[in-house]
């Protein structure tokens, strides 16, 4: 596919060389991994064990010695671990750099952030790109569909194999956010604070719908060869391009693309009148597509936005999603996007309401932005205020002092 | 009375505190759990933290203000109380407090009706619409009223429902509730004499608080 590229300048181009980068990431990250072997299997909801299993992750800042500093950082559905340092494949700045490092809300001078590839990922952690043990090849198809809850407990495993018992907080934003619910859920005591951004404690049909579209857009492709494409030496780059194209105009409001975009054309004068990018909106989502693909794994895309449709936290307590927080002590801080239609703050809201039930802690806010979904990964300085005060309080009331001094 | 209480405490905003804060703290019991329905930056949140040690949460509708009550080490929610009371539960907690809002409220008897759910007691402060100043202003300039406790003009002000105290006392039997404490007070925090009859509270009262309680069902 010929990409026309021009509108986001500082994005670079699928270089022939990142497809070998990223597989590499797959069996080989540039991340520490911890392996768990066979003997400690990871129980899945499906009923099967997922065994040796490994788990990637970053980290930043120094834990303290009475390890209470810890923040876990959850990722989204094509995020990694990679949080607040270079990208090993695209080179790109951290997705969350604004938000974490040295100064910045979540201090590192301060805490101790940790950052895990999600179970089911395609850099480091294990997922239908890693080889299967009893194959000898990737597991493809054969990789064990998995849930929210799966995730977390292998993130619980990281977290008991770092001696961490209770995270001072957790934090993350879309399923990011559906993680730190489900670690708020579950593991009531091994929670100080939790921060679900632009999330929801169920998934709406609409966003079924929108993933269902993206894996048909995959499973098209006939590169993807049934799911065996690494084996075959294939990719199926167009069908997974596809699928992030029409997420991508998930993630931004009407408003923003208006603005961004409007009627504008490509470096022409006139419409061609033939099917090329003739407007910037369509070379920007091929260009968003095709960088994509450099650095995720088609069939990770399938099994996470797999997982992110089976999330249903109300039915996993019985229909009442207050069920789900009986008894929390965790102080929650929960924020939401005004223009965010793909996690509206009426989902979020649901949240709150569920917290006020069971009398917990919660703050709220929905902050002014014309970003939509993307707002939580974006320069947000309202967002980044709100962080900043809450992790402040927090800190103070759990006994952590001010952020070290940087030698 | 308010003499007698420890010094406001040093909560980053202000030295001291505002009067009708103080009158609502002193009807507060310790170590209950409150919600301030427009908590504003939480200065009454904090003054009850400090000097009632009660478990609070607080609803505001405006983003800043939530922002500073979170960076408080507050639990406040961006919300209304038009639109998010019927959200808790019942008898969720021992005091739902509503100061200087109830006359910005779209629907008074909605949310009264709601602190009463929400809250075993609700405890409401407002400007009375029936002060002598108010009233000669209205009679003798035939101009709606502006004064200390009605700072701003007809247009600009975001009160949709003005009441005086012999008003609220009738909304307070419509939600068959009963009145356990009324305070009426001048805009520098000075109450009105206990004894006081109900038309000179309203006559002389610049500002109320009410402690109110669902009444009791009579066992025939």
């Amino acid at each position: 596919m010929s990409v026309n590229w021009s509108i986001a300048a500082e994005g670079q181009g699928g270089s022939p060389g990142t497809a070998d980068a990223r597989l590499n990431e797959v069996h080989n990250p540039s991340s520490p991994v911890v392996h768990f072997p066979a003997s400690e299997p990871l129980r899945l909801d499906c009923e099967q064990d997922l065994a040796p299993f490994s788990v990637a992750y970053q980290t930043y800042g120094t834990l303290n010695a009475g390890k209470s500093n810890a923040i876990l950082v959850c990722h989204a559905l094509t995020g990694d671990q990679h949080v607040a340092n270079k990208h090993p494949v695209t080179g790109k700045d951290g997705w969350w750099e604004t938000l974490i490092g040295p100064g910045k809300p979540i201090d590192t001078n301060r805490f101790f952030v940790i950052c895990p590839n999600i179970l089911g990922g395609c850099m480091g952690s294990t997922g239908p790109a890693s080889l299967n043990p009893r194959t000898g090849k990737p597991y493809g198809l054969d990789f064990p569909v998995i849930t929210i809850r799966d995730m977390v407990r292998a993130q619980v495993r990281l977290v008991d194999h770092l001696g961490i018992r209770e995270l001072f907080s957790i934090i993350g934003g879309s399923m990011g956010g559906m993680l730190v619910l489900e670690w708020a859920a579950e593991y009531k005591d091994r929670v100080y604070t939790a921060v679900p951004i632009a999330t929801a404690a169920t998934h709406s049909a609409q966003n079924i719908a929108f993933h269902e579209v993206g894996r048909q857009a995959v499973m098209a492709d006939p590169d993807w060869c049934e799911g065996k494409y690494i084996e075959r030496g294939k990719r199926p780059a167009r069908g997974l391009a596809v699928a992030r194209m029409a997420a991508h105009i998930t993630y931004l409001s009407e408003k923003a693309l208006q603005d961004k975009f409007g009627r504008g054309l490509q470096d022409r004068q006139a419409r061609s009148f033939s099917f090329d990018a003739d407007f910037k909106i369509e070379s920007y989502l091929r260009y968003q597509g095709s960088t994509f693909v450099d650095r995720f794994d088609a069939n990770s895309y399938l099994y996470i936005t797999r997982a992110m449709d089976y999330f249903d936290l109300e039915a996993e307590h019985g229909g009442k999603l207050a069920n789900a927080f009986h008894g929390t002590r965790t102080q929650f801080c929960i924020v939401s996007f005004t223009s965010d239609w793909l996690y509206p703050t009426r989902d979020n809201k649901q949240i709150v309401k569920a917290l006020n039930a069971v009398a917990a802690n919660v703050s709220f806010v929905e902050i002014e932005s014309d970003n939509g979904h993307d707002a939580f990964l974006l320069d947000e300085p309202e967002f980044f205020d709100t962080m900043r005060g809450f992790y402040n309080a927090a800190a103070l009331k759990r006994g952590l002092g001010p952020a070290r001094e940087q030698a | 009375m308010q003499k007698d209480l420890p010094p406001a405490p040093s909560n980053g905003s202000s030295g001291t505190a505002r009067a009708d804060h103080l009158l609502i703290a002193e009807m507060v019991e310790p170590g209950s759990r409150v919600i301030d329905v427009g908590c504003g930056d939480g200065a009454l949140l904090q003054l009850l933290a400090a000097r009632k040690a009660v478990d609070g949460r607080g609803i505001e509708i405006a983003p800043d203000r939530v922002k500073a009550c979170v960076a408080h080490g507050l639990s406040v929610i961006m919300g209304d109380a038009d639109r998010d009371l019927v959200d808790y539960p019942d008898q969720a907690f021992d005091y739902a407090i509503l100061s200087l809002t109830i006359q910005a409220t779209h629907e008074p008897r909605t949310v009264l009706d709601n602190l009463l759910r929400i809250g075993r007691q609700a405890i409401v402060s407002f400007p009375n619409f029936g002060h002598w100043r108010v009233r000669a202003q209205l009679l003798l300039t035939g101009r709606m009223p502006m004064t200390e406790a009605l700072p701003e003009p007809w247009y600009a002000t975001p009160d949709a429902h003005h009441c005086t105290i012999k008003d609220f006392v009738g909304l307070v039997r419509l939600v068959d509730a009963e009145v356990a404490e009324a305070v009426a007070f001048s805009s520098k925090g000075q109450r009105l004499p206990i004894k006081t009859s109900l038309s000179l509270q309203n006559l002389f009262g610049e500002k109320a608080v009410f402690r109110l309680a669902r009444r009791k069902r009579r066992v025939q």
